[in-house]
Parts: structure tokens; C-alpha cells; sequence
């Protein structure tokens, strides 16, 4: 045995040259592994995010090597530092930009919530404007927090149905931040 | 090229200017002066184009804002002198229900986004001004933050209150 990881097959039926397992399990095992995040930087949280990026905490094991600075196939957004309201519409656009299936991640208190600029000129919060899969809480988070962050993404892009965009429940959710 | 000291530039003010410069004063060696809105043009005019100030560099325009006072909102100018290495200090007092003034675009360029920015945080209304719009708050804002007529925190909020974070 080799002491390389490499990730687990999903649950389905084994036989001697064949493996059976769902659709979505399949989908889900590759989406999970070859995220193209689409980082959002504006802050001191960016600046973090460069550092788990870097050599050391090396952000491209999870699949995401390859950073999308365009909308154009990227599937996780990660907001990372304060979001005025005046750059709100930008951020909104780039959402709306984003194919689906797309997930976001807020990272840090002030993408989170507003974090210490209880401001009128702050956003407080991400959320007010777009629906956010996960919360990294600290000011700034470290990388192990952010990866921590991006494993919870992981598991969400793993398990997610393939019919879930499609649900009246997801049609909704959209519909109440006025996004059709 | 001779020293233009804080004392000669009031002796030029008061001469070209008379009773519309007030209050000289020199905090920190700062000198600062006071005049009036119908004259404010003239005098930055002066002191950027008399030979002896030559002040041809604008550092800044702001405001403060008094909510007590009469003329509640000061607009400030700050000038510098490359040439003479000496800085002055100009405050107008304008009515906060009218805050109208000059604008000092005519004499430098570098005024509009000042002025933009005074507008934006104060609601002075620069007259003349080519392109008075906000310059740092989203356009829908609807107030002046900087204006001291807003509680700092609506009081109405719960979600900071102690029991919330086991304090």
C-alpha cells in the first residue's frame, strides 16, 4: 500500500469489473474534487486566502489549483473582506454571472455579517443580497479555517442531489433575493 | 528668495481684504484665518496668485460641522506654498440649512473631487462645482453621514445586546 491519499469510492455495488453507484454520487465525487473557486478579494481576508494558496498550506490539494477570475466556469465564490453597500451591485452581478451549479462562501466577519463596520456604508453581510452555503467566522480567519471552510463546500458539493437547482424549495430561496 | 513669515501674509491679507479676514490665529504655527462666503474666491485667488504667497498648491478641502452654531458648517481650505514652503489655513462658516459656497474649481483642478467628496460626507453645495455628484457613498444614500444629526448606532438593534454573547 502506497501512503497516498486518494479519496474514497461513493457507496454502491462491487463485482469483479464492474462498480455500480448513483448518478449523483458520481457527479458529486467529481464536482467536490475540481472546484474552480472564484475568489472575491477585498480585504485582510484576502490577504489570507493568498497565503493558503501559497506553497505552504497549498490550497490546489483540494482540485482548486486552477482559480477562475472570471465568472466564466467558476462554481464556488468566495467572498473574502468587507463589502461596501456601493460595491454590492458588482458583487451581485458576478453572482449572477456565475453558471449554475455555483456555491458561495462568505469568509471572515466582515463578508459574514459586517464584522466591527457596523457602518452605514457597509454591507452587513453577504446574505442581504446573496445566498451563502457557508460561513468561515474569524477576523481574518487563518488558512486552516478557510480550508476548514472550503471541506464544508466540499461536502455540500458531495452530497447535493442532482435534481436540487431545480426544486421549488431552490426556486423559491432565489426568488426571495429577487433573482429569477 | 526672502521668508514670508505667518505675520507678513496677515499684514497682506488685511491689506487687500481688510475686515473680511477674522480670527488670525496660529495653532501649532498653523496660520488661520476666517472670512466670508462672498469674498472666498477672491481671497484663495489672491493667495494663490499674489507673488509674494504663492500658494499654488491646494491640499485640501473639507468641512466641520457644529451642530451649536449659528453658521453651523465651516468649510475649509488648505493651502500650500511650493514655492515659499509655507502652508495657510482658510475657513468659511456657512449656514448648515443653506450650505452653498464658491467653488474653487475656476482655480484648481484638483477641487472637484474635494468638493465632491465635502458634498458627498456634508451636503455643501459647491455653485459652479462642473460635476457635483457623490464620490465615495452609493448614490441612493439619501443623507450626509458626516453631518452630526445621526445616532451612531440604531437603538433599536438587538442582535448586539450582551446576553447574546454570554457577557
Amino acid at each position: 500500500m502506497s501512503d497516498i491519499n486518494i479519496v474514497d469510492a461513493p457507496p454502491g455495488i462491487e463485482g469483479s469489473g464492474f462498480f455500480a453507484t448513483s448518478l449523483d454520487k458520481v457527479i458529486g465525487l467529481a464536482r467536490s474534487h475540481s472546484m474552480w473557486p472564484l475568489p472575491f478579494a477585498t480585504s485582510c481576508c484576502g490577504i489570507e486566502f493568498m497565503a493558503t494558496m501559497g506553497s505552504h498550506y497549498d490550497f490546489g490539494r483540494f482540485g482548486s489549483e486552477r482559480l477562475s477570475f472570471s465568472p466564466r466556469q467558476a462554481d464556488l465564490l468566495m467572498v473574502m473582506g468587507t463589502i461596501a453597500k456601493k460595491m454590492s451591485p458588482v458583487l451581485k452581478q458576478v453572482y449572477l454571472q456565475m453558471a449554475e451549479p455555483r456555491w458561495v462562501m462568505a469568509v471572515g466577519a466582515c463578508a459574514s455579517s459586517g464584522g466591527i463596520f457596523d457602518t452605514y456604508s457597509v454591507l452587513q453581510g453577504i446574505d442581504e443580497i446573496i445566498p451563502v452555503d457557508v460561513y468561515v467566522p474569524g477576523c481574518p480567519p487563518r488558512p486552516e479555517a478557510i480550508l476548514d471552510g472550503f471541506g464544508k463546500i466540499q461536502e455540500l458539493v458531495k452530497n447535493e442531489s442532482g435534481r436540487r437547482r431545480e426544486s421549488e424549495q431552490y426556486k423559491e430561496m432565489l426568488a426571495s433575493y429577487g433573482i429569477l | 528668495m526672502a521668508e514670508v513669515t505667518n505675520h507678513d501674509l496677515t499684514e497682506l491679507l488685511s491689506a487687500r481684504f481688510g475686515e473680511k479676514i477674522t480670527n488670525v490665529q496660529e495653532p501649532y504655527g498653523l496660520l488661520t484665518i476666517e472670512t466670508t462666503k462672498d469674498v472666498i474666491t477672491e481671497v484663495l485667488r489672491f493667495l494663490k496668485e499674489d507673488g509674494q504667497a504663492n500658494f499654488n498648491f491646494l491640499t485640501d478641502i473639507t468641512a466641520v460641522h457644529y451642530p451649536e452654531k449659528k453658521h453651523g458648517i465651516a468649510v475649509v481650505y488648505h493651502l500650500h506654498s511650493m514655492v515659499k514652503r509655507i502652508r495657510i489655513r482658510v475657513k468659511v462658516f456657512i449656514d448648515q440649512h443653506q450650505p452653498t459656497i464658491p467653488t474653487a474649481t475656476s482655480l484648481w483642478k484638483g477641487a472637484n473631487w474635494m468638493e465632491r467628496e465635502t458634498y458627498d460626507l456634508f451636503g455643501v453645495k459647491f455653485e459652479g462645482h462642473p460635476d457635483l455628484r457623490r464620490i465615495l457613498n452609493m448614490d441612493d444614500l439619501g443623507v450626509h453621514p458626516m453631518l452630526k444629526q445621526y445616532p451612531l448606532e440604531d437603538p433599536n438593534r438587538v442582535d448586539k445586546k450582551d446576553e447574546y454573547f454570554g457577557r
